[in-house]
């Protein structure tokens, strides 16, 4: 059992949100460290709050923009925590809230800001391998036979598990439409202006089977930011607080063992996470208004699904219908701003801001009256993580 | 005439030599996995100790190349240099029933675009690379036709 004491139920509040302008990989015309501190600017001015007053700095997938530097450039009054999640991928974007969430309830920061950055025409792509050379450890047992990026490894996880659960091609595609239809109302989406069609879904290239190219996120470059504070003072801003009302992360068992023998492997990895999340929340799968669950690969967003409990996988070809997952009216409503398929990878944390969004009734495709929204961070990988934010009448 | 084409990294053991048994086992032909001198657990891929019983007893043991598919993936869009051109290709995540179900990553030789069945019996082939400047060998699969 969680005590009261070892939860961060309503402890913090989410009171600012920033963003750069949104880009297709290899388009941005500013520098990685410069989009970052465009995001903590912005999130800054969200909050109304002077950006010398942030103390500490949270962050995740090995964010290549150090704390140090940050705060030597914005003029940092006093710097206090400086956090990295481990892992690679999105899997801490929520960990990394939950990390700074903490650091506040222990009186290690006042005003923490979770960022992310990325400029992949400065720096590697993801989806492409570098050229030539040698591997070795788990790579050597995996690279020689083509393997390399996270489409073709989570392939092979989804591939099992459709196989495993009957899961019919149509509950993909339905992922993959909410996304780009909630897009169609957010101007800062990149794929904004860009419809998917059935027609267009089911006739797209393979990547690597089962994906086709609508079933994998985007590459882009850009910044984001939150700006998080202690819950007694969350009323002091300019926005309508979101409250942390639980984080959790990790991953199942012997996730990471090598040569893809993890014994679930077949899976989003939220196993023993999801349980954790609940409980902290003192709610459950039913109470959540609005979901935004990271899309690396449709079928990462169906396994993460199943395993928070919002259906059995058995029933996953019924329940993922795109009306189900639509705003206004949809069971439930999925990446409302677009995510990480049609708004923008911005590694997840674009998922945060839209919950955040959500929770102060000024997103695009608004869900009427939310006021419980969950947030997955990327599935797959090792270790997760996944948080729910909730309004001022959740606490 | 291996199943990819030249210009894929090559695998090298590693600075502490923990998986050294296996690349010099796939040199000679023959498959090694990690068993538990303790327990008898088998382990793949390699760790310098048991996950089921903290060991450290580790041992090579010599493995019949035969498993069934698992999970695999057709891999279609060419994300390494040397890929580009080379049209789709089959990975197999193959299981060992007779070693503990342990897993190990291969290619499913013959047509690419042949149907895959999870379940399949599958047999070891080994695929020397020795035009390089250290050689090394893969372990791939085909399907074991006389089980079908």
């Amino acid at each position: 059992m969680t005590s009261e004491m070892r939860s961060l139920r309503g402890k913090v509040a989410i009171v600012g949100i920033g963003e750069t302008t949104y880009y297709k990989h290899g388009q941005s015309p500013e520098p990685e460290f410069k989009l970052a501190l465009m995001a903590i600017l912005a999130a800054a001015e969200d909050a109304g709050i002077d950006p010398r007053d942030i103390d500490s700095f949270a962050s995740y997938s090995n964010d290549r923009n150090d704390p140090s530097r940050l705060a030597a450039a914005l003029g940092t009054q006093e710097l206090r925590l400086s956090n990295m999640q481990w892992g690679g991928g999105g899997g801490g974007g929520a960990a990394a809230v939950g990390n700074a969430a903490a650091a506040i309830v222990t009186g290690q920061a006042d005003i923490v800001v979770v960022y992310r950055a990325l400029a992949q025409g400065q720096f590697q792509r993801f989806g492409r391998a570098a050229a030539g050379g040698t591997v070795a450890g788990d790579n050597a047992l995996i690279n020689p036979y083509g393997i390399f990026v996270p489409a073709q490894r989570y392939a092979l996880k989804f591939m099992r598990y459709m196989h495993e659960h009957g899961i019919g091609r149509e509950a993909m595609r339905a992922i993959a439409m909410a996304s780009y239809h909630h897009a169609q109302s957010n101007p800062r989406a990149v794929m904004h202006g860009r419809p998917l069609t059935e027609e267009m879904y089911d006739a797209s290239r393979w990547i690597a089977e089962p994906y086709r190219l609508f079933d994998c996120c985007q590459e882009n470059d850009g910044a984001a930011a939150l700006i998080l504070v202690a819950a007694e003072r969350a009323k002091d801003f300019r926005h309508k607080p979101a409250y942390v009302l639980a984080v959790a992360q990790g991953s199942d068992h012997r996730n990471a063992a090598r040569s893809f023998n993890a014994p679930d492997f077949a899976s989003s990895s939220f196993g023993p996470v999801a349980p954790h999340l609940w409980e902290m929340a003192k709610l459950g799968p039913e109470d959540v208004d609005v979901l935004q669950s990271y899309e690396n690969f449709t079928g990462g967003v169906l396994m993460s699904m199943v395993e928070h409990g919002f259906f059995e996988p058995e029933q996953a070809n019924e329940f993922l219908t795109l009306d189900n997952l639509l705003v206004p009216a949809g069971k439930l409503p999925l990446n409302t701003s677009g995510g990480n398929l049609a708004e923008c990878y911005m590694h997840g944390l674009e998922l945060q801001i839209e919950a955040v969004r959500q929770i102060r009734g000024q997103s695009t495709a608004q869900v009427p009256d939310a006021h419980v929204g969950c947030v997955i961070a990327g599935p797959m990988v090792t270790p997760v993580s996944t948080m729910i934010v909730g309004s001022q009448e959740t606490l | 005439m291996t199943y990819l084409p030249a210009g894929l990294p090559a695998p090298v053991t590693e600075t502490d030599r923990l998986d050294l048994p296996y690349w010099e086992g796939t040199r000679q032909g023959v498959l090694k996995v990690q068993r538990c001198g303790a327990c008898n657990t088998w382990q793949w891929g390699p760790e310098w100790l048991c996950h089921h019983c903290r060991s450290w007893d580790m041992r090579w043991v010599a493995v019949e190349g035969r498993g069934r598919i698992w999970t695999w993936t057709r891999c279609w869009h060419p994300v390494h240099p040397a890929l580009r051109n080379h049209g789709p290709y089959i990975a197999v995540l193959v299981e060992l029933p007779h070693a503990g179900n342990v897993r190990m990553l291969g290619n499913l030789l013959g047509d690419p675009r042949q149907e895959v069945t999870i379940g399949a019996p599958v047999v070891a082939v080994f695929e020397p690379h020795d035009d390089t400047a250290a050689p090394y060998t893969l372990v791939q699969w085909r399907i074991e036709r006389s089980a079908i």
